[in-house]
């Protein structure tokens, strides 16, 4: 699997979602206040921060005795520059085609 | 914008370069110019050496100060580890919050990618902690951490900006 390959996996799930949606919220979690917010067990949630983790979208930084969850935004970012800026210059271009024909016609 | 009620943040990003490069291109004007928001850095790498982030001309002509973020050298251990205060004087009011601390970990991997982690304690100094995410339009000032290594990574490994 490529990087976007484990970023689009990790987020095709509403579990993992809302795990970041959390972090977004408040950032530097532990797991216990993660599982907290979900119906779930201590082990899902491990498996669930475990594909985050894998993904790069969460960066788990040990503090003392505790393991703090923090939300990764680059790849995010990164597959909006890849993606998504992509194909909204395309529509605006194609707007912009669009409406110089139109205007050519009057 | 994001709600960072806590005070640190953390960003990675990978990137298929030497720590050497990547080092180069955090502290040398050279290679700041031609990234992100440009503009030339000025680093004595040393503890309690001066930083300084230089307002490139098209910045000043868009009335940016000369001096757009300053700051003090914390750590300095090149290739791997560099460790600041980032204070930025381009906005009034993030000039008024206290200065933050920033730290960039360069990690060598195997088939030669790096790990590169920022840390950026923004303890006292909630503007910046909202602006540093980013989430915005880079053209107008959004782009924060993500973008900026984001572009890094497009400028170290094909030459070319994204």
């Amino acid at each position: 699997m490529t990087d976007d390959d484990h970023v689009f996996k990790a987020l095709a799930d509403p579990t993992r979602r809302f795990l970041l949606d959390l972090l977004f919220q408040r950032d530097g979690r532990t797991l216990k206040d993660l599982e907290s917010g979900l119906a779930m067990t201590r082990f899902g949630v491990m498996k669930h921060l475990k594909v985050l983790e894998d993904a790069g979208l969460v960066i788990a930084v040990r503090s003392g005795r505790e393991k703090l969850h923090y939300l990764n935004a680059v790849p995010i970012r990164m597959i909006h520059d890849r993606w998504i800026d992509k194909y909204k210059a395309r529509e605006v271009s194609a707007l912009l085609a669009l409406k110089t024909d139109l205007e050519k016609e009057d | 914008m994001t709600d960072k009620a806590t005070p640190k943040q953390v960003y990675r990003i990978v990137i298929k370069a030497s720590a050497q490069a990547i080092w180069d291109a955090i502290t040398k004007p050279e290679w700041t110019a031609r990234y992100a928001y440009g503009g030339r850095v000025e680093y004595d790498l040393k503890a309690g050496g001066r930083f300084r982030h230089w307002a490139s001309a098209e910045m000043k002509a868009a009335g940016l100060p000369d001096e757009l973020i300053v700051g003090e050298v914390i750590e300095s251990d090149p290739p791997r580890k560099l460790v600041q205060t980032w204070h930025p004087l381009f906005n009034a009011d993030t000039a008024a919050e206290t200065p933050t601390r920033l730290t960039y970990e360069i990690q060598e991997n195997q088939g030669g990618v790096c790990t590169v982690t920022i840390t950026h304690d923004v303890t006292g100094a909630p503007l910046v902690a909202g602006m540093v995410p980013g989430g915005g339009d880079p053209v107008r000032g959004g782009g924060g951490w993500p973008w900026t290594l984001s572009d890094l990574k497009s400028l170290l490994e094909t030459g070319k900006r994204m």
